[in-house]
Order: C-alpha cells, then sequence, then structure tokens
C-alpha cells in the first residue's frame, strides 16, 4: 500500500517560502499570481497500519505547533479534483535523483520503531491563485517551481511517487537485451568507425586517441569492453586529462607582452610552437619563483603551502559550469562538494569556501533566452541556493567570491568554487603500498552522474539539458561532512598509506590514478550500491557524490572500520593494490577489466593544436584612441548618456551609476545566506566597516586549532604573540579580455595580490590559482586568446614572485543554439589568491575610521579606460587600451605591506571595478563618513588627463589609503620613490566632495544618494 | 577537576568544536561524543556535568530543523536524557541544538500544559513552542545582540547584564508558541532568557519601541533569543555565543569596538556545573 501525506501550514500563518516564490514569479515576468502556497508532500510504501501512520505524520513528518497534515492511501483512480478556484502543481524527483528527504525519513521511521516503511519520497504541492490561464501556470511550474532536469511536475492531478518506476529491487541488466558485460569490436574498424564507435558511446575521444586504444587492443589480441573503454574515456577526458594545455600548440601572435598601444608601433605577428602550455608558462612560473614555502603544487588533489612550522594550508579551485547551467542548484551543490572532497583528499580539514560566480542579465528579456536555457536569474538563485546549502551544511565559511555579469555568461554560467583546508605537516600520506586494501568510504553508487567528465568536455546545445540529465546530480553534504570526521580521525590514527576523492570518472579515475604505480585488483560486485541492476561498467564510472577511496593496511582495517561505523559512514573493501602494473576489474568471477596502468595514464597521444592572436579593433576607434586628450571617439563619437542626457559633464550622475552596477553593488543580501562565521576563526569579514555591509578587500582566517593555541597561552606571564592568518581573494576581469587577454591576465593576477595585501597579508607569502573557463580550443581564434591570457598569467606570477599552486581548466564553454548559432562565453580567468598574515592583529579593513584621517593614494594612474566599468555602463564594452601591466608594484606592496604591520595604517581599499571614484565611496559608505578628494593630486600619466579618466580608469597597482595625520610622515617615507600622494581626507559629515583637475569641484554628493545606488538590485 | 562536559556530536552537527572551545575557555573539559557512542554504551551521559548540543544541520535537517535529532534524543537517550535533567545538570542547546531541544519538549517544558488538543493524531511529544522558518524566508548570518532578561531562573544567565553580540546563522529560528496561553506562561515564569535587542546606544534612543528586523533578525515573537526551563538548568538558544569568545571576532574589531563577548554564557553553565554536583 502506498500513502501520500501533505502538510501544509495552519490557517493564518505567514509562509515565507510561497512569499519568497511570489517575489520570484513577479522576477521572471509571470504576471498575474496572486497567491502561492506552499505544502510538503511525502509518499510512504510498505506495511503500514493506522497506528504507523499516526505516529510517522506525529513524530517524523510535521511541526504540530506550526503545521497539519492529512494523509490518505494512493489509489489507481478516483483521485480528486484540483481546486475549485486555484490551479495546484505537484513536483517530484525524477527517480533515481537522490531524495535526502526520503533517506532522512527512512531513517526517522527505523529510530521510533516503526519497521512496515519499504520505500519513500518527497515531493512539493504549490497553490496558486490568481488570473491565470493554463499555459501561464505551464510557464510558472516550468520557470520556477520544477526543473525538468531533475523533476517532474503535474498540474491539477496528483504527483505519482518516482519510486514506482525507479526500476529498482530486481531489475537486471539483461532485461532490457543488451548484455551484462559488451565488447565492442574496435581491432577491425577503419577511421569512419573509430569515430562514430566515440560518437555513439559520447566518448569524447578524437580520432587520434581512438588509433591509440585501437593499437593497445590490436597488441592485446583482443576486443576491448565497454568496462575498458569508457574508463579509458574518462581517464584521457578533457576535465581529467587536460589535453589542450598538454597540447603542441602552433600559436601566431605578438611575443609575449604588452602590445604598443599606437599602430606605428604594433608588435610583429610571429609564429611559436608551444610544447604544452602548463609546462611552459605555467609550472615554469612556479619553477622560476622557486619558493621554498611551496609544499605540493599541481601534483594532488589541491596546492599546498606552509602556514607555520606545525600546519600546511590546502587550496583548490574547480568549476561546475555545464551542471550548473541544466540545473543550478544541484549543479553548484555538487561543485562545492567536489571541491571540498578536494581537500579531504589531501588530508585536510576544510576551513573556508570561495565562490566566484558569472551569470547573463538578470533582467534578460524572455524574448532574447536561447532555446532551452534556463533564465539568469533563477540560474543566479539556484546556484547561490546550492552553495549555501553545502557550505552551511558542512559547516564551512564561504568567506569571498565576486559576481560578474554579461551577457556572454547566458547559456553558459560560469560557477568557480574554491575550497581552503589546514593540516599538520607531514601527516598527509601519498603513497599506496602492495597489499593495502582497496577501500571506498561514504555515499553509496547509483546510476547518478554517468559520463560527467566526458559531458562537461563537451559543448552544449538545446537539447543537452534532455540527454545529459544523468550527469547531473544533488549533494548530500551531510555524508560527506562525517566523511569528513572519519578521515582526520583515521589520517590523526596514521590508518590509510594515500587518499584520493571520487570525482569524475568515479571510482574508475580513482583507483586507477592511485593504482598509477602498482596496479590494482578490483571487485566491483563489492561496491554497496543504491539500487540494484547497475552494469559493471556503470559501477565502475558512476560519479555517485560523497565518495573517498583510501589504500588501508589490512592490519588497521578493522579499526579503520570501527572509527567509520561510529560515525554513520558506510566502508567497504573492493580489492588491494597490487604491484604488478595493471589494473585488473573483476564482477563476481568474470573478468571484466584488464589494462596496463601506464596506457591508462601515458598512452594518450598528445594533441597538435593551431592558435592565433591578433591584436583587434580594440587599438582604434574611428581614427583616435578613445580616452586621448579628452576627444572621444567611443560610439559613434557619440558622448555617454545618463537618463537620456549626454553625461559627460555631470560626473556624480556617473559614480551613482557606477556604484549600482552588478559588479559593484552590494552583495550583502548574497553573502549573508552564506555562513560566513562558522568554526569561529573569519577575523576580517566578509562584510566589513560599521554597518557590517562593507565589501571587503580579502577574508582573513585564523584556523579554529590555531586560535585556541593561541588565546590558550598565558596572557599574564608571554606577550602578545603574533598569531598568522590566512588571507582569501581573487582577481578577475573578463571585460578586458576581448581587448587584450595578456593584460587581463595582469590585472587577474594583480588584483588578487593587491586584495590580500590590501587587508595585510604579506606580498612574499602569496600562492596563486588559476582556473580559465574558455571556449572550444580546436578553434583557433579561442585558443589563440587563451594563449595570449596564459602568457601575461606567467609574466605577473614571476613580476610578484606569487608561485601557481593549483589551476584548473574548463573548456568547451560553447552553446549551439535552435537557430545554430554559437554562443561563446568571454574568456574567463579567475585568480585566487592565498596569502600569508604574519600578525593577525595588524590586519587592515577597508572603511574610513576617523573624520581627519588623511587619504592617499599609492600607484600611477595612467588612463586605460577600455574594459572599464565607466565605459561598459555607457554602452561601450569593447574599445579601448585596457588596464596595462603596472612597473614595479611588488615592491610598492612591500613597503604598503611594512606600513601595514607598523600600524600607520587605518583603511585600505583596491581600485578596480570604476576606478578610484568607486572605491573612495566604498571605503565612505562601509565606514559612514564624508570625505573629499582633489584629482589634481593624483599621480598620472599625461594620458590621465581629464577628470573624468582620473576618477573612473581602473589603472592596475592603486590603492586608496587612510592614515591618521600623526602618522604620514612615517607612512610616506616608507612609500619614498613611488607614485604616492595625499589626495584628500575623511570629513565628519556624509559629503562626497570631489574636486577636478582645474580645482572645480566635479563629484558633489553623500552617502544617502550613494547608498541607495549601491543597494539597488 | 575541571568539570567534564559532553558535547554531542549529532551526524551533521558542525559547529562541534567552537561549542568545545569556549567551554574550555570557561573552564571545563570538553569532550565531544558521537550520539553513536551514547548508543553504544561506550560514554555515559551521567559521567558528564554539563552537556551542549551544538549547532549544524543534523541528519541534515531534511524533515526539519532538529526534527529527527529530537526524535533521536527521546527514543535514543530518553530516560537518561531525563534523568541528567532531573538531576539539575546544565543543559545548553545551540541553535540546532535549541531547534532540537524543543521539538522534543524539553523545552520550555512548562509544567501542566495539556498536550495539543486540536489535532486528530495522538501526539507523542509535548512539544510547546517551535523554531520555525525566517520571515524573511532564507538562511542569515548576521550579527545580533542579545539582552539578558532580569528575572530568569536560566543559570546560564544569571547575574549577566551586559547585551552578547554574536552571529545568528539560520534559517529556520523564528520562536513561536503553540498558543497564546503558552506564550503567556512562558513569560510569566520568566522563562525568557534572552532577546533580541536593538544595539546598545541605538536602544537608549527607541526603548520603547519593539525591535524590528534586522535587530530581530527572523520574526520571533517577543523578540525571544533563548528561553529556559522552570528549573533553569536546561537553556537553548538560536545565536552563536561560541562564536564571539575572544575579541578580534568581534566585526568591528578593526575600529576599536569590543566586549559583548558571548564567554559568559558558558562561564556561568560550567561554574554552575561545577557546583550542582
Amino acid at each position: 500500500m502506498i500513502y501520500r501525506v501533505e502538510v501544509s501550514l495552519r490557517p493564518g500563518l505567514p509562509d515565507a517560502r510561497g512569499a519568497a516564490l511570489l517575489r520570484q514569479a513577479e522576477a521572471l515576468g509571470v504576471r498575474g499570481v496572486h497567491s502561492l502556497a506552499v505544502a510538503d508532500l511525502y509518499f510512504l510504501a510498505g506495511e503500514l497500519d493506522e497506528d504507523a501512520l499516526q505516529r510517522l505524520v506525529a513524530e517524523l513528518l510535521h511541526d504540530p505547533v506550526v503545521e497539519e497534515a492529512l494523509w490518505r492511501p494512493v489509489s489507481a483512480g478516483a483521485e480528486p479534483a484540483a481546486p475549485a478556484d486555484a490551479w495546484s502543481v505537484e513536483v517530484t524527483l525524477l527517480p533515481g535523483v537522490t531524495d535526502s528527504v526520503a533517506e532522512s525519513l527512512m531513517a526517522g521511521a527505523a529510530m521510533i520503531g516503526v519497521h512496515g516503511l519499504r520505500r519513500a519520497a518527497s515531493g512539493r504541492r504549490y497553490t496558486l491563485t490568481g488570473d491565470l490561464s493554463e499555459v501561464d501556470v505551464h510557464r510558472v511550474a516550468r520557470g520556477l517551481l520544477a526543473n525538468e532536469v531533475i523533476q517532474r511536475y503535474w498540474v491539477n492531478r496528483p504527483a505519482r511517487p518516482p519510486f514506482l518506476e525507479d526500476g529498482r529491487d530486481g531489475a537486471s541488466g539483461e532485461a532490457d537485451g543488451a548484455p551484462w558485460v559488451e565488447v565492442i569490436p574496435l581491432r577491425e574498424a577503419d577511421d569512419a568507425g573509430l569515430l562514430a564507435i566515440s560518437q555513439a558511446r559520447r566518448l569524447a575521444l578524437d580520432l587520434a586517441e581512438m588509433r591509440a586504444i585501437q593499437a593497445y587492443f590490436r597488441a592485446a589480441a583482443r576486443e576491448p569492453t565497454d568496462v575498458e573503454l569508457e574508463m579509458l574515456a574518462q581517464t584521457w577526458s578533457e576535465h581529467c586529462v587536460h589535453k589542450t594545455f598538454k597540447a603542441v600548440i602552433e600559436y601566431v601572435g605578438p611575443p609575449p607582452g604588452p602590445v604598443e598601444p599606437t599602430s606605428a608601433h604594433r608588435s610583429p605577428l610571429a609564429a611559436q610552437r608551444i610544447d604544452g602550455l602548463l609546462k611552459t608558462y605555467i609550472r615554469a612560473a612556479t619553477e622560476k619563483v622557486a619558493k621554498p614555502w611551496v609544499r605540493s603544487a599541481f601534483v594532488d588533489n589541491a596546492g599546498i603551502v606552509a602556514y607555520d612550522d606545525r600546519f600546511d594550508v590546502a587550496f583548490k579551485v574547480e568549476t561546475h559550469n555545464h551542471p550548473s547551467a541544466l540545473e543550478p542548484f544541484g549543479g553548484a551543490n555538487t561543485g562545492v562538494g567536489g571541491v571540498v572532497r578536494d581537500i579531504i583528499g589531501v588530508s585536510a580539514r576544510p576551513i573556508a569556501n570561495t565562490d566566484v560566480l558569472f551569470f547573463g542579465p538578470r533582467d534578460l528579456p524572455w524574448e532574447q533566452l536561447p532555446a532551452g536555457v534556463l533564465h539568469p536569474r533563477r540560474i543566479a538563485d539556484g546556484v547561490v541556493a546550492g552553495i549555501e546549502d553545502y557550505g552551511n551544511k558542512m559547516g564551512i565559511p564561504t568567506v569571498n567570491g565576486a559576481i560578474f555579469t554579461d551577457p556572454g555568461y547566458t547559456a553558459n554560467p560560469l560557477v568557480f568554487c574554491g575550497c581552503v583546508g589546514i593540516l599538520p605537516h607531514g601527516s598527509h600520506r601519498t603513497q599506496p603500498q602492495p597489499g593495502d586494501l582497496v577501500v571506498v568510504i561514504g555515499g553509496r553508487t547509483g546510476r547518478d552522474g554517468l559520463r560527467g567528465a566526458t559531458f562537461s568536455s563537451m559543448e552544449m546545445d538545446h537539447q543537452t539539458g534532455e540527454i545529459a540529465s544523468s550527469a547531473v546530480q544533488i549533494g548530500h553534504p551531510i555524508h560527506e561532512k562525517q566523511v569528513l570526521e572519519a578521515v582526520l580521525q583515521a589520517r590523526d590514527e596514521g590508518l590509510y598509506n594515500a587518499i584520493t576523492d571520487c570525482g569524475a570518472g568515479g571510482l574508475s579515475s580513482a583507483i586507477g590514478e592511485m593504482a598509477k604505480a602498482l596496479g590494482a585488483v578490483v571487485h566491483l560486485e563489492r561496491a554497496p550500491l543504491k539500487y540494484t541492476g547497475l552494469r559493471p561498467w556503470e559501477i565502475w564510472l558512476s560519479e555517485a557524490q560523497e565518495r573517498m577511496v583510501l589504500a588501508v593496511p589490512p592490519a588497521r582495517w578493522p579499526r579503520f572500520q570501527a572509527i567509520c561505523a561510529g560515525l554513520d559512514v558506510e566502508a567497504t573493501a573492493l580489492g588491494e593494490f597490487t604491484g604488478d602494473g595493471r589494473l585488473r576489474i573483476f564482477y563476481g568471477e568474470h573478468l571484466v577489466g584488464d589494462v596496463d596502468v601506464a596506457f591508462l595514464h601515458d598512452g594518450i597521444p598528445q594533441r597538435q593544436l593551431r592558435a592565433e592572436w591578433r591584436p583587434g579593433q580594440w587599438s582604434m576607434v574611428n581614427g583616435q584612441w578613445p580616452m586621448v586628450n579628452g576627444r572621444w571617439s567611443m560610439a559613434n563619437g557619440q558622448w555617454p548618456m545618463v537618463n537620456g542626457q549626454w553625461s559627460m559633464a555631470n560626473l556624480t550622475e556617473v559614480l551613482v551609476a557606477l556604484l549600482g552596477m552588478p559588479e559593484t553593488r552590494s552583495k550583502e543580501p548574497v553573502v549573508r545566506q552564506y555562513d560566513h562565521e562558522v568554526q569561529g576563526g573569519t577575523v576580517v569579514k566578509p562584510l566589513v566597516g560599521a554597518g557590517n555591509a562593507g565589501p571587503g578587500d580579502a577574508a582573513v582566517l585564523i584556523p579554529l586549532d590555531v586560535l585556541r593555541r593561541a588565546a590558550s597561552g598565558e596572557p599574564s606571564a608571554v606577550k602578545r604573540e603574533a598569531v598568522r592568518g590566512i588571507a582569501l581573494a581573487v582577481g578577475a576581469n573578463p571585460f578586458y579580455t576581448a581587448l587584450d587577454p595578456y593584460c587581463m591576465a595582469w590585472a587577474a593576477v594583480d588584483e588578487a595580490v593587491r586584495n590580500v595585501v590590501a587587508v595585510g597579508a604579506d606580498p612574499d607569502q602569496v600562492s596563486l590559482l588559476d582556473n580559465f573557463s574558455w571556449g572550444n580550443p580546436n578553434l583557433p581564434d579561442r585558443l589563440g586568446s587563451l594563449v595570449r591570457c596564459v602568457q601575461g598569467c606567467h609574466d605577473a606570477a614571476v613580476a610578484y614572485a606569487a608561485p601557481f599552486i593549483s589551476g584548473k581548466d574548463s573548456l568547451n564553454n560553447e552553446y549551439t543554439g535552435a537557430d545554430g548559432q554559437k554562443h561563446a562565453i568571454p574568456g574567463t580567468l579567475v585568480i585566487s589568491a592565498l596569502g600569508i598574515v604574519p600578525d593577525a592583529g595588524r590586519t587592515v579593513t577597508m572603511d574610513l575610521k576617523r573624520a581627519g584621517d588623511w587619504l592617499y593614494i599609492v600607484g600611477l594612474t595612467r588612463g586605460e579606460l577600455g574594459g572599464s566599468s565607466w565605459l561598459r555602463r555607457f554602452g561601450a564594452a569593447a574599445v579601448g587600451v585596457p588596464p596595462q601591466p603596472p612597473t614595479d608594484a611588488l615592491d610598492l606592496y612591500r613597503r604598503l605591506h611594512r606600513a601595514i604591520r607598523q600600524g600607520l595604517v587605518q583603511a585600505c581599499h583596491d581600485c578596480s571595478e570604476g576606478g578610484l571614484a568607486v572605491a573612495a565611496a566604498e571605503m565612505a559608505l562601509a565606514g559612514g563618513l564624508g570625505l573629499e578628494l582633489r584629482l589634481a593630486a593624483v599621480p598620472r600619466t599625461a594620458e590621465a588627463d581629464s577628470d573624468a579618466v582620473v576618477a573612473f580608469c581602473e589603472s592596475l597597482g592603486r590603492l586608496l589609503v587612510a592614515v591618521r595625520p600623526s602618522a604620514s610622515d612615517a607612512f610616506e617615507a616608507l612609500l619614498a620613490g613611488h607614485p604616492v600622494a595625499r589626495i584628500g581626507r575623511v570629513r565628519s559629515d556624509n559629503r562626497i566632495v570631489v574636486t577636478g583637475l582645474g580645482g572645480q569641484p566635479v563629484i558633489e554628493t553623500d552617502l544617502t544618494a550613494v547608498e541607495k545606488a549601491w543597494r539597488s538590485e | 577537576m575541571l568539570p567534564p562536559i559532553l558535547i554531542l556530536h549529532a551526524t551533521g552537527t558542525n559547529r562541534d568544536r567552537e561549542a568545545a572551545w569556549a567551554c574550555e575557555l570557561a573552564g571545563g573539559a570538553p569532550e565531544i561524543v558521537h550520539m553513536n557512542q551514547l548508543l553504544a554504551g561506550e560514554r555515559r551521559l551521567m559521567d558528564y556535568r554539563m552537556l551542549v548540543l551544538p549547532g549544524g544541520f543534523s541528519y541534515g535537517d531534511d524533515l526539519g530543523a532538529g526534527k529527527l535529532w529530537a526524535v533521536a534524543l527521546r527514543h535514543g537517550l530518553g530516560d537518561g536524557l531525563e534523568a541528567f535533567v532531573a538531576a539539575g545538570r546544565p543543559v545548553l542547546g545551540i541553535c540546532n541544538g535549541f531547534q532540537a531541544l524543543v521539538k522534543a519538549g524539553l523545552l520550555p517544558a512548562l509544567r501542566d500544559m495539556e498536550p495539543l488538543s486540536n489535532l486528530s493524531i495522538s501526539p507523542s511529544t509535548n512539544q510547546q513552542a517551535t523554531l520555525t522558518r525566517n520571515d524573511s524566508g532564507r538562511f542569515e548570518c548576521r550579527w545580533v545582540y542579545l539582552q539578558p532578561q532580569a528575572g530568569s531562573p536560566c543559570v546560564f544567565t544569571q547575574g549577566l547584564h551586559e547585551p552578547i553580540y554574536c552571529p545568528v546563522a539560520h534559517g529556520e529560528g523564528k520562536f513561536v508558541a503553540r498558543d497564546k496561553a503558552t506564550l503567556a506562561a512562558i513569560e510569566a515564569q520568566g522563562l525568557v532568557a534572552l532577546r533580541y535587542a536593538r544595539e546598545p546606544h541605538a536602544a537608549e534612543a527607541a526603548a520603547a519601541e519593539g525591535v524590528e528586523y534586522p535587530w530581530n533578525p527572523n520574526g520571533s515573537q517577543n523578540d525571544i533569543a533563548g528561553v529556559c526551563n522552570p528549573a533553569g538548568n536546561v537553556f537553548g538558544l538560536m545565536p552563536h555565543p561560541e562564536d564571539h569568545i575572544v575579541p578580534h571576532q568581534h566585526p568591528r574589531a578593526h575600529r576599536g569596538e569590543h566586549g559583548c563577548l558571548g564567554l559568559p554564557l558558558f562561564v556561568n553553565g560550567v561554574r554552575y556545573a561545577a557546583e550542582v554536583g
């Protein structure tokens, strides 16, 4: 018997969920919904008598203070009619999608001693009233209430529980006629045949790769099994092996370095052969910088650097772009889960998460939405909710991030999730030994997430959502939390010799990677499954979440099992590491795969690619430089407009407009949805200042273990000991990419470094992560722009003496719509910086502190406006010279750091989007104090020759600093020799007054006016 | 000997370590113990002088915040927990721990209240209040002021006058009593130990007015942030005093602000734990 329980709020109580959905429905442009009420649905199957049902409902399924529950049997016919004057929409998950509510329900039933419950499922019922047609209701259902990639919905009909048709319990592989293990005839295939096999099985392998596999099996004198072929495809996928970054590239473009900004002195284009971008540029920079505190770069699941003499810090950033496009909540959710597992995979305790997000415009008109694409607003809200859910539930503070908006991200949103962890130095073991057990712990294996690695390595089109639903998953953060605790306990007791996470490629990648040097024997039938009926290749490839693989010596296995059992973590030994160099996979008695691990890891042919980048139209518009001598040539010779008026003269309006731009305006509503306080170590918070709302440049953390040690010292006897902190920040500016990816890379590196320096990190202890999201690398123009970007990364990292310790690339971020048009993202680089703060007691926030403090600008203003917020705001996105690499920035930052260490700096903020004027306004807003600035005092080059350019250009290497007058001599002395000037002071009222180059007031406003714009949505 | 304190780790709680540290700084000897260890008899509740239920998402909070933990407490620990409470030993529930104590009927635990009568089903818990979804409809992390209430029997807030400043981090923290009579009884017996308050200098300006959002971050009735049982030894609150126990955790430490620590709650609790025996 199956029962349906409907739990709704008691009449008269406010429905916070319904109200929020109603607001979202309006925002999505669905008018006419008057009310929207939410009820929870539960489906219960089993031998349940009335008493058992009553107990389930009373004790588990509703809150008797605010909710009421109704239940009835689900019968084949005679379902109740739809509500008379309202519409109902009922939503359930698709069969096979993780339903953690149902899992909890099953666990709860056992706790209260109801043993007849066999299956459970959760759902929602939405009741809508208003002036609505059936078409409207379907729009709301599809646009807001259900995502058909993972859910289904019913209008005015009762939902059916998904477990009725998930094929679980007894359905076997043979039932659909396909053999249990398939042998793929490959040896005799010609080139077309090889490509057809790759295509048909969605292997995403090219001809050279298919030929290499063919040659291997010809030599072995047999055909591959599906287990072997699928494993090779995953292991050789772009996602797992980064073949573009390892490819030989024939590149045509200017030599690395800034392009001379006039056509007369254009650098000549030259051909260059690059043997691997990773080796030639990224790793090369790390090797040149040669920092002794780098513990591990590019070899493990995460980069690792020294924190102090006892602890190390690990940092990793991952993208989860394709899944987030299709199912924003689940995509971002499992994105966080995946990067957290990378940190657990280096035996570290996660202490902070970061997120950098790129979306299409929130106000995109519906008619401009490409076919099959979710609206940017829905994607953004879902992604934020997914990050919130995973980070908050795992108890990891989300402390730093950024949000960018551009139409180029409408079909391909980008989601960069980062995680930082801490581990005792020397506690992470990485060498499995022959005889060690291959142990998998955590979540069970199901059919979810099949072929995710190859899926994420392909371009998307309007049908992707229909065919790729198995690649999208929902996370279960509580499982991962318990896995984390089990791993750390096992680490501290020395119970394993190696560990890695199950990510893309599932067990095949994790075990394949760990067995790289030894080989292993694996018995797939031992893997705990969510349901029966999985074929061997599905078990081997499944990317089910929340699993880790460890190498456990047999002698430690009993203790390891006991720890896991005590924490409600399932642990299973699947096989053992051997030493014969072969990966042998059994299902029962049958050998279903047998591959040489050397071929698996090194057999992939190196790709040969072509790339080209030419300095583009950015250099000139109408024969004029856009910003020289006040002669504006952009936008067909027209001046920027504000509110229909030519606004060149009104810089106050420009400032207000820039503060309302998506990159600049307050992110407080988003930041507050993330728990940024858990673990108690966030000492410079993401929101700072008098009203706890200012946009901090970087977060600073003291890990709880360290804080605890420092605070437990005897304060009477010991002087205040400097406690180290970890500063986290990002740099990104995709709006410069179209102009010059080389300069864009410099901008990202500089901004990331500058941000951590601004809060008190030592510029000589900054490590970097490089994450690229780009278009299709087989198109020479896409790859050319990537090459030029990577060259910029190298040169900037070397200039700042900051090593790259980890990185990742996500390529093929292109979308072909139903109309056949290609939509590529702007090439996007996210640089994450991790800086060591020598003394967390000497950190600085960006809010103005006291009236009368003097304001200094450090760094040279050079008048580049290309890609700036100002030009973009007024419709000229891709013209002008982007900010050029600064000179001598590292020395400047070192001196600024000394000033901070000496306590000379009251407030410090980097000048980025919107330039000096926006930075100053943000400092004023955060401090609740006005200020005055003199543009004429700003150190600048001849190009920065108008009020607007000085106020809004985005030259790199600049910060705005507040200093007590009494400390100004010492501050100036420390920075002598650099372009530094006192340009203003903090006022005691709330006025913002900027005087121009001629001494006349050019911006006059107050905090109330700028705050309104800054807090707009 | 320092009083031993049991920090109860349920699958999914995640502020265990901060709670332990706060107890340590307050002079206790905390140990983080998983529910399974109690259920298996590896540890005995009565060997500890104080019990802390920390924050987090026990069992994922999938059936409502703290709901399943409340079930596990009643069905798993049942009598042992009641004996611990009856012995007068202090129990502190923070955030998810508070939600669990309320849903298990251990808070406010007014005596002589009729079980809920408006249900067609038999209630097996004497749940007198709840913590339901924030009025804002979403999870919020923000710092709040808490005013200790004079006249409350709560052992954790005895003698405290200065406001406490600490973060909330929850989506379901709105305190709602099951009816007007219950709310009146909670107030009459002084069971409200902490109320959300305005910023101290702002409070003087608007002392007579109610405390609106965001000072009251979730819409709790009567600005209730924490309640105790009539005996005063069981106490729960939604905010996180364990996240403000040293001065540099203050969000405006860089502006020279300090004080209003959450630590005194733990000092009171640990001192009481040592005395009650």
